[in-house]
């Protein structure tokens, strides 16, 4: 077996991720910790400056209720966000959430981030919930406060987790690697924060050459969160609900500016409004089909009903957004400075979370104000925290939550000690960037509680440590043993390499889970059939080779994403409806059963049968 | 490409025990070649085109050419980021140059207090008062739902 050292770390509560959520956590937990002597420790597998779904930075803050203007009330955020999901949320989370996040946004703006302002001082909504700003250093910032917080002897960075460590149904800490030196890490802790964001990558992703990397999700989300919790035997929710975003073609730049701030219209390539068009289509999905804003799964389906009738290119009509609010700003003098303005608002909106989509307007000598962009469906990523709502199944908040919602500690999933939040914790969407830190902090403050309720050191068991750090380093056993029976080290017949082993899991996704090429519809057959070819993946994944530790994290991300991949079949196969039209389509339950599935689809891997179970459960309204 | 490094600029960041660039990207992509010191993108087709190698390279050796799968040849958008300020300047591929200036923080590197100067507490951990509210929130107390 390849010879790595262990390393033990031993900690109270112990943040793995490095992203929004995780920041939150950092920065909350410190707080909660120092007076009980409690030690909090964060694990990232990249560097946390830069890590996570902000690393390159946004162009906009979307969760901002405004709650000190007194403009909205949580209720009305709540009820936004259960339209939008179709009536499927756990409302107490949205709530919880909700009520909470603009705390989170004022500290933002203290820790140096600039928010738009207008000549009155008040932030620049891009719509009612939506701020923008000048986002290039978000994630900078975040993690310098969560770095000054926890203090950098209590980071550790580059080293990838892999899986929880248990005693029994408890969890009690982590085991991963190092990317930089031959080094196995065990984190032993009294409660695990999960925070390791969703899912890209597991299906198929439109581009076929260097492009592979451009998801609109960052490829780096590799569906860790999910392996930890299922693993641990965490009960889970929402794992049908994936999101597909309607972005600017190929490079995914963002569209929210231009559909909520410059009030652009997207046409066909008939000239034709789908949202026009097409609106009887909405009849067929209400009460939802009838909410402001149209919800935005059913906002895609009208665009897929277009392109599949082959209208396409849908486009953005960048160019008449542009002129329309320019030639209202006065005469031709204001108007050629308003149109430089906007000009350079369209652009950061970009540079600031897109690059890419600035490159290809630039090689494709796109100028908004002249010409339009083509918009398309991206493929299905799994994002809790978007319009999506995949995750673990967590405890509300004592005071809102129903009491079949509540176990305890809030953002504690089913398993004791596992706390989650952001991508980890499910149908709680619409947190985006500051709602997932606004859930770290809540999620933190819970576990140092548990933590204080809980405070027997834990038991790891030296045999079990012992048989994770051999799976944990088969693949590079795999490709000592194996390397030399062929002249080319990325085809032989004893194992297989991580990139195949995704190509495989994406092709199978893609075109029996409803994928891009499937036009995002699926059926019973086609699902068993993918179920059965994702079996025999399993059984594969014990084959995989690494030739470097780089490799070795590209074979764990995988298995991560292949677990996810289960997940996601396991739960749309249950679901004998179609739900969110525009994420996915059962093509042999086209419509809507508000009598029958108006329930969660919640799931759990039971450790010690290697079993599934598919269950659903009550959705229980606290907002009328 | 999508990030690649220009050999004649790039001096492995030689004398620090790791490369600006394998430090910061977020998807371990760089690497190090030890016998050239030179840095280098292991897997292109994984990259998100951050630009964050980009913009914390020391000598400026790092660059991004578009996906040669869907964007045409002959474009550069380049930034220049300093301690609060960001210049992007974009070249068409018909030649056309833009030039913008966005700002990209307030405050002074490294400086951030946590709790933001905001009035904190030590409630009870069983409440759901975080700790830096309800001064942070411009509320008199945190909003709860009348049952």
């Amino acid at each position: 077996m390849a010879n790595f050292k262990t390393e033990v770390v031993e900690t109270d509560l112990l943040i793995v991720g490095g992203g929004m959520a995780a920041c939150g956590a950092a920065v909350e937990a410190a707080h909660w910790a120092k007076p009980k002597g409690l030690k909090v420790t964060l694990v990232d597998k990249a560097a946390v400056d830069r890590s996570g779904a902000v690393a390159m930075g946004l162009s906009a803050i979307n969760q901002y209720v405004g709650l000190k203007d007194g403009k909205n009330t949580v209720e009305d955020y709540v009820k936004y966000v259960r339209s939008d999901l179709m009536g499927i949320t756990r409302e107490d989370l949205v709530y919880d959430i909700a009520r909470h996040v603009d705390s989170s946004v004022h500290l933002f703006e203290k820790w140096g981030l600039p928010i738009w302002k207008d000549e009155g001082g008040n932030y620049v909504h891009e719509g009612r919930w939506q701020l923008m700003i000048n986002g290039e250093s978000y994630k900078v910032i975040v993690a310098e406060a969560a770095k000054n917080a926890l203090g950098a002897e209590n980071i550790y960075e580059r080293i990838f987790i892999v899986g929880p460590i248990m005693d029994g149904d408890v969890c009690v800490g982590a085991v991963g690697f190092s990317v930089r030196e031959e080094k196995l890490y065990v984190f032993k802790a009294k409660a695990v924060l999960v925070a390791m964001g969703g899912a890209v990558h597991v299906f198929k992703p439109r581009s076929s050459g260097e492009g592979l990397g451009r998801a609109w999700y960052p490829p780096w989300n590799s569906g860790s969160s999910a392996y930890f919790t299922l693993k641990a035997g965490a009960e889970m929710t929402c794992q049908e609900v994936r999101f597909i975003p309607v972005r600017f073609k190929d490079a995914y730049g963002p569209v929210g500016a231009w559909f909520l701030l410059f009030k652009s219209r997207a046409t066909n390539g008939l000239g034709g409004n789908y949202m026009v068009e097409r609106s009887d289509e909405l009849q067929k999905w209400v009460p939802y089909g009838k909410v402001k804003p149209v919800p935005a799964n059913l906002r895609n389906w009208l665009m897929m009903m277009d392109v599949m009738d082959g209208k396409g290119p849908i486009y953005m009509r960048t160019e008449e957004a542009i002129t329309k609010i320019a030639s209202e700003s006065g005469d031709e003098k204001a108007a050629k400075k308003k149109l430089k303005e906007l000009e350079a608002e369209a652009w950061e909106d970009f540079l600031d979370m897109t690059v890419s989509q600035a490159i290809l307007w630039a090689g494709t000598n796109t100028a908004p104000e002249e010409k339009p962009s083509e918009i398309a469906a991206a493929e299905p990523y799994f994002i809790g925290s978007h319009s999506g709502a995949s995750g673990a199944w967590v405890s509300g908040p004592k005071d809102i939550a129903p009491q079949d919602y509540f176990w305890g500690y809030p953002n504690m999933s089913t398993v004791n000690g596992i706390f989650c939040a952001g991508d980890a914790s499910g149908a709680s969407s619409h947190k985006f960037s500051s709602g997932s830190f606004t859930e770290g902090r809540i999620a933190a403050k819970s576990a140092i509680d548990y933590i204080v309720d809980h405070p027997a050191s834990k038991n790891i068991d030296q045999a079990q440590i012992d048989a994770l750090k051999a799976e944990i380093l088969k693949p590079l056993d795999a490709y000592s043993q194996f390397g030399k029976t062929s002249t080319d080290p990325n085809v032989n017949p004893n194992y297989i390499k991580p990139k195949m082993f995704m190509f495989r899991l994406q092709k199978i996704m893609d075109e029996y889970a409803g994928g891009v090429s499937s036009q995002f519809k699926t059926n019973k057959a086609l699902l068993e059939k993918g179920l059965e070819l994702l079996q025999y993946l399993k059984e594969d994944s014990e084959k995989l080779a690494a030739e470097d530790l780089h490799e070795l994290m590209r074979c764990w991300e995988n298995i991560h994403r292949m677990w996810q991949a289960e997940a996601h079949v396991r739960a749309i196969l249950f679901r004998q409806e179609t739900r969110w039209p525009g994420y996915y389509f059962r093509s042999d339950t086209p419509s809507m059963d508000e009598r029958d599935w108006k329930v969660f689809v919640n799931m759990k891997w039971i450790p010690k049968d290697n079993k599934w179970e598919v269950f659903s459960k009550p959705v229980i309204s606290i907002v009328d | 490409m999508p990030s690649y490094v220009n050999p004649d600029k790039c001096d492995g960041c030689k004398a620090l025990d790791k490369t600006a660039c394998q430090h910061i990207c977020p998807n371990d992509l760089m690497a190090l070649n030890r016998d050239l010191m030179k840095a280098y993108n292991r897997e292109p087709e994984m990259c998100w085109e951050c630009y964050n190698c980009v913009k914390i390279c020391p000598t400026q050796a790092i660059e991004v050419r578009g996906y040669a799968d869907f964007v045409p040849l002959g474009a550069t958008v380049t930034p220049m980021r300093s301690t609060d300020s960001i210049m992007w300047t974009i070249k068409f591929r018909n030649g056309t140059l833009k030039r913008f200036k966005f700002p990209i923080r307030t405050t002074e590197e490294g400086k951030v207090v946590p709790d933001g100067g905001w009035k904190t507490n030590n409630a009870d951990l069983k409440s759901p008062v975080l700790f830096t509210e309800p001064e942070s929130l411009g509320l008199p107390e945190v909003v709860t739902l009348r049952h």
